[in-house]
């Protein structure tokens, strides 16, 4: 432009202010033209702004009323409240209540630590919850709510309301809380609950049931708990809520109730539970009794035990620690996943299996010089000793079981081909699973020629470590070697024993009980084997058995009962002694052998079969038979032990 | 009636500096504000008493300047704007911090912002100095002008609060335009003010800018106020949802719902047909003040009447422009409506200079 071209324009507006002073009238018409331009301005304007409104509130409206509804109504899941796990006489083995709790969503919270810090000085916040939140937190994404503080007083609870606004994403809210009220009584029958997982979640969407957990915190981890989720569950209800935006319940639009759990009622006698769980003490153990008349277990008990109410909020480290390593044991279901050998406590079964076949008569006997010499070849001979090393002198069927002769089984197996052995034995539930309504099962080990073939068919084998040796069998003939049986496969053999062939599928669950109605539905027996026995073999067998009881191995320890039994002990061995003689002095405890015991009774019309093993008790009827002894007394003649019959550890005179 | 007639004189003697309609317009949007503000802020009736109080101490104020004829009026603009503009130095200098933004004065025990007082005293005071220069209006006395603009704009921008400078800028440039400043250098401030703005402008508004134009994007943050105003209002729908039935009002999905954003709180409540008798009183507000100043009898009057109708305009236009979603959110209320007593004051200041140059008018023309 230039510095001439700035004047030109300058002056132009010298002149124009100089015209108008001179006509008044004019400048009024301009200013008033101006004025009313605004105001075309104004109308344009405002009218955009009803365009606007138009298209917000008329075009647009529907989709503005959705995302008003969206925004207003929200839907919370309620949590089902889980049933009630009772004994079979109605003791509150398992419960739920509601009570309050104080939560954090981390999403929600500033300063999450300066937040903790002043929870805790308004509420007693302990060192352990603090762990167990950041552990949820690991756990979970942040927007979820996570509780800090459970089960807090009332008194609490109105402190905190009073702060409430001091601290945005912290609620108060009622959790359902489980609780089993007899601590670690049958603590591994009922299982426990504890909070859902990734796993429990990938589960749950794999089965699509993950819906019907959308408000629930907790799921069955093991026992009962696990076995009957879904008969403890319920089905998952729904509040439509109007909600503030903060995501604040203003008030419930409707309602679709939660359907309660169903309650369950379980076979287990709790005192007689409490009286096997007192009576293994100190002990590390199984004691599992059935009604042979239909398969209810009535006691199920696992020493060492723990409590359940600590997994059920997330078990502390110290505490996981202390039972997950420790070399007991405690979280092991012996019962139903400890395979031991099962030592004598076979040979009433091999007996009877011999009688079967036709193999031997009741009356055949021999005279037992205290061995059993296998020829090896070569002039050369492998000995198997009896416990006894003189030997039992004359022995028949009945002698070999009530003085559990080995020499007389080693001969028999010698005889006896070992497939038709576990044809027999497989019969009464041994190597299988016996079906019992828990989750883990064990299976145990019945063995033969295809069991081996199978069990050694790695590569890292050669054909000598698969061949079937009569050796095995021999080692068979007395429950060692290969075998293996849990406590649970043993009780449900003896008692399909003791009812004559007929088994029944051992379970814990005797009642389900509707939830909502209160409709009880029975669990009937099923019978899952009937075998075609010969009642003049099985009355042998059982003779002897009861014979055991009253004169033999076990004779002493049911001196004197108001009821007739029928027994068999047995001892497993841990550790090889390659034939050298077993002084349980100088064995480690650890290495001590397992004491075992299977018994019914009363010996005419059994209602009870059992079956105990004491780990590293040594032999079987100074260790195991008195447990019997006292849970029998109970059940049958309700008589309670003044104190837990301990064996005199000095008596040692007892031989199998 | 003599006790009659007496009273009658004195009513008379009180209300004779009144301006009729626009009290009656301006009684007509207290209710309508009063109403929405009642909802608004349910279930707190404080703040409704609050405001009720303000409107009450507004309406004395409104009263006493009505009195002040014109020319004392035109007297105070020099010393007003100089007062102004020596606060905004002080505010700079002494100011109180609060939000990173230097904007209050602390004076004995309550806090004090200069900058709401430049709103005013910059179109009074361009008023009076074109009024003082109007027999040689030329460009030196624009650029004088611009001056006058440009100093407490620029003191009250590096605050910074670059919403009331605008607005500030705004006040004076309707002065200008009024006192027919020419096209040309209209556009060219037009042309050049907007990339200034942006320049001015910080991140957080750039992002109000930004969310304006998408407000989907970013639902939670910028565009959140934005968002939950177009929901209010388009689910209010033709009739609306009815008085206190507002969900998104109620429910506390609406920010600021009783200050700036209470629009929505209305228009959600009362729809499309409670919209539209809004502008209507608006434009009648508009209109009567427009007649007031395009009656008036010195330019003075004339300036300042037309400067305070165009604030008017721009802060309705802005606030609901801003609620509906059509500009990008800046901090301006909505005249009469909003809660605040500030706000309400300043308004009825302006009210009251309406109604003094109205009806001042016969006297300065006989």
């Amino acid at each position: 432009m230039g510095r001439h071209g700035f004047r030109r324009w300058l002056s132009r507006y010298r002149h124009y202010g100089r015209q108008e002073i001179r006509n008044p009238e004019r400048e009024l018409f301009l200013f008033r033209k101006r004025l009313w331009l605004t105001g075309l301005a104004m109308l344009l304007l405002f009218g955009v702004l009803l365009g606007r409104f138009f298209y917000l509130q008329v075009v647009a409206h529907q989709q503005y009323q959705t995302q008003a509804e969206n925004n207003r109504i929200a839907i919370v899941p309620v949590g089902p409240s889980r049933g009630t796990i009772s004994d079979r006489n109605g003791v509150v083995l398992a419960q739920s209540f509601s009570a309050y709790t104080l939560e954090l969503t981390p999403s929600r919270v500033g300063d999450l630590e300066a937040t903790l810090a002043q929870l805790g000085e308004l509420i007693e916040i302990t060192p352990r919850d603090l762990r167990r939140f950041r552990r949820a937190m690991d756990e979970s994404r942040n927007f979820n709510s996570l509780p800090l503080r459970t089960k807090m007083s009332d008194e609490e609870v109105a402190r905190f309301a009073t702060y409430k606004y001091r601290f945005p994403g912290v609620d108060i809210r009622a959790r359902l809380y489980r609780q089993y009220p007899v601590g670690e009584a049958a603590a591994h029958v009922l299982g426990y609950i504890g909070r859902i997982n990734e796993r429990d979640v990938e589960q749950l969407t794999q089965s699509g049931g993950l819906l019907n957990y959308k408000g629930t915190d907790h799921i069955g981890k093991t026992g009962i708990e696990l076995s009957y989720e879904e008969t403890l569950h319920g089905i998952v209800g729904f509040d439509e809520v109007e909600v503030d935006a903060l995501g604040r319940a203003v008030r419930s639009l409707t309602r679709v109730p939660p359907i309660p759990g169903d309650h369950l009622q379980l076979t287990i006698d709790l005192r007689l539970q409490q009286l096997a769980e007192q009576a293994l003490g100190e002990s590390k153990g199984a004691v599992v009794a059935i009604d042979p008349n239909n398969g209810e277990i009535l006691a199920m008990a696992s020493m060492p035990g723990y409590d359940p109410n600590l997994f059920v909020e997330g078990i502390d480290v110290a505490n996981w620690e202390r039972l997950n390593t420790s070399p007991d044991k405690p979280l092991l279901n012996r019962p139903l996943r400890g395979a031991y050998p099962p030592g004598s406590t076979v040979k009433p079964l091999l007996a009877l299996a011999a009688l079967t076949s036709g193999k031997r008569t009741a009356e055949q006997s021999f005279s037992d010089p205290g061995y059993f010499d296998l020829p090896t070849g070569g002039g050369k001979a492998h000995r198997f000793r009896d416990q006894k090393p003189d030997g039992h002198g004359r022995v028949d069927m009945h002698k070999s079981i009530v003085v559990s002769c080995d020499t007389y089984y080693y001969v028999l197996a010698s005889e006896t081909d070992i497939d038709d052995t576990a044809r027999f034995m497989s019969q009464f539930g041994l190597g299988q699973k016996t079906g019992i309504d828990l989750e883990g099962e064990a299976v145990g080990v019945l063995a033969s020629r295809a069991w081996k073939r199978e069990r050694f068919s790695g590569s890292r084998y050669r054909e000598e470590h698969r061949r079937w040796y009569l050796g095995d069998s021999i080692s068979a003939g007395i429950g060692q070697g290969y075998n293996n049986a849990t406590p649970l496969q043993l009780a449900h053999a003896t008692a399909m024993l003791a009812n004559n062939g007929v088994s029944y599928r051992p379970h814990l669950v005797k009642r389900i009980i509707d939830g909502t109605t209160g409709q009880v539905k029975e669990i009937p027996p099923e019978e899952t084997r009937r075998l075609e026995l010969k009642p003049a073999h099985l009355a042998a067998i059982k003779k002897a058995m009861v014979d055991v009881n009253r004169e033999g191995t076990a004779g002493r320890i049911f001196k004197d009962a108001p009821y007739t039994s029928a027994g068999k002990t047995g001892t497993a061995q841990v550790f090889s002694l390659r034939g050298e003689r077993y002084v349980e002095e100088q064995l480690k405890r650890h290495l001590r052998d397992h004491a075992w015991f299977i018994a019914y009774a009363p010996a005419e019309n059994p209602k009870i079969a059992l079956a105990v093993i004491v780990e590293n008790g040594g032999f079987g009827a100074r260790a195991a038979a008195p447990i019997a002894r006292v849970l029998f007394d109970y059940y049958l003649a309700g008589k309670r032990p003044a104190t837990a019959a301990k064996p005199d550890d000095n008596d040692n005179d007892w031989d199998e | 009636m003599p006790i009659r007639d007496n009273f009658f004189v004195i009513w008379l003697r009180f209300t004779h500096r009144i301006d009729g309609p626009l009290m009656a317009i301006v009684l007509l949007l207290l209710a309508v504000g009063a109403v929405v503000l009642f909802s608004a802020v349910a279930p707190d009736t404080g703040r409704f008493i609050q405001q009720m109080k303000s409107i009450g101490l507004a309406l004395i104020v409104m009263w006493i300047v009505a009195n002040i004829p014109p020319h004392r009026l035109a007297q105070i603009a020099l010393p007003l704007y100089l007062v102004g503009v020596l606060l905004l130095i002080a505010v700079a200098l002494f100011g109180v911090t609060v939000n990173n933004s230097q904007r209050w004065l602390a004076l004995g025990g309550f806090r004090f912002q200069p900058s709401e007082l430049l709103k005013l005293a910059v179109p009074l005071m361009l008023a009076w100095y074109f009024q003082k220069v109007e027999a040689r209006i030329n460009f030196g006395n624009f650029l004088i002008a611009m001056l006058l603009i440009a100093l407490p704009a620029w003191l009250i921008k590096r605050q910074p609060d670059l919403g009331t400078a605008l607005l500030v800028a705004a006040s004076g440039f309707y002065v200008l335009y009024l006192a027919r400043l020419s096209w040309k250098p209209i556009f060219l401030m037009v042309a050049t003010a907007v990339p200034l703005i942006w320049l001015f402008a910080h991140d957080y508004q750039k992002q109000r800018v930004l969310a304006f134009l998408d407000p989907g994007a970013d639902p939670l943050r910028s565009g959140y106020h934005t968002l939950q105003a177009s929901i209010a209002i388009g689910s209010g729908g033709l009739t609306g949802k009815g008085w206190m039935q507002g969900t998104q009002a109620h429910l506390e999905f609406l920010p600021e719902r009783h200050t700036d954003f209470i629009f929505a709180v209305y228009s959600e409540e009362f729809g499309l047909v409670g919209n539209i008798v809004l502008l209507i009183l608006y434009l009648a507000l508009l209109l009567r003040a427009m007649v007031i100043a395009s009656n008036a009898p010195s330019l003075f009057g004339r300036l300042l009447a037309g400067a305070i109708t165009l604030m008017l305009f721009t802060y309705i236009v802005v606030n609901m422009g801003m609620v509906s979603g059509i500009l990008p959110v800046v901090g301006v209320p909505l005249p009469f409506i909003s809660y605040g007593g500030t706000a309400m004051l300043s308004l009825f200041i302006c009210v009251g200079i309406l109604m003094s140059i109205q009806t001042h008018r016969k006297l300065v023309s006989t």
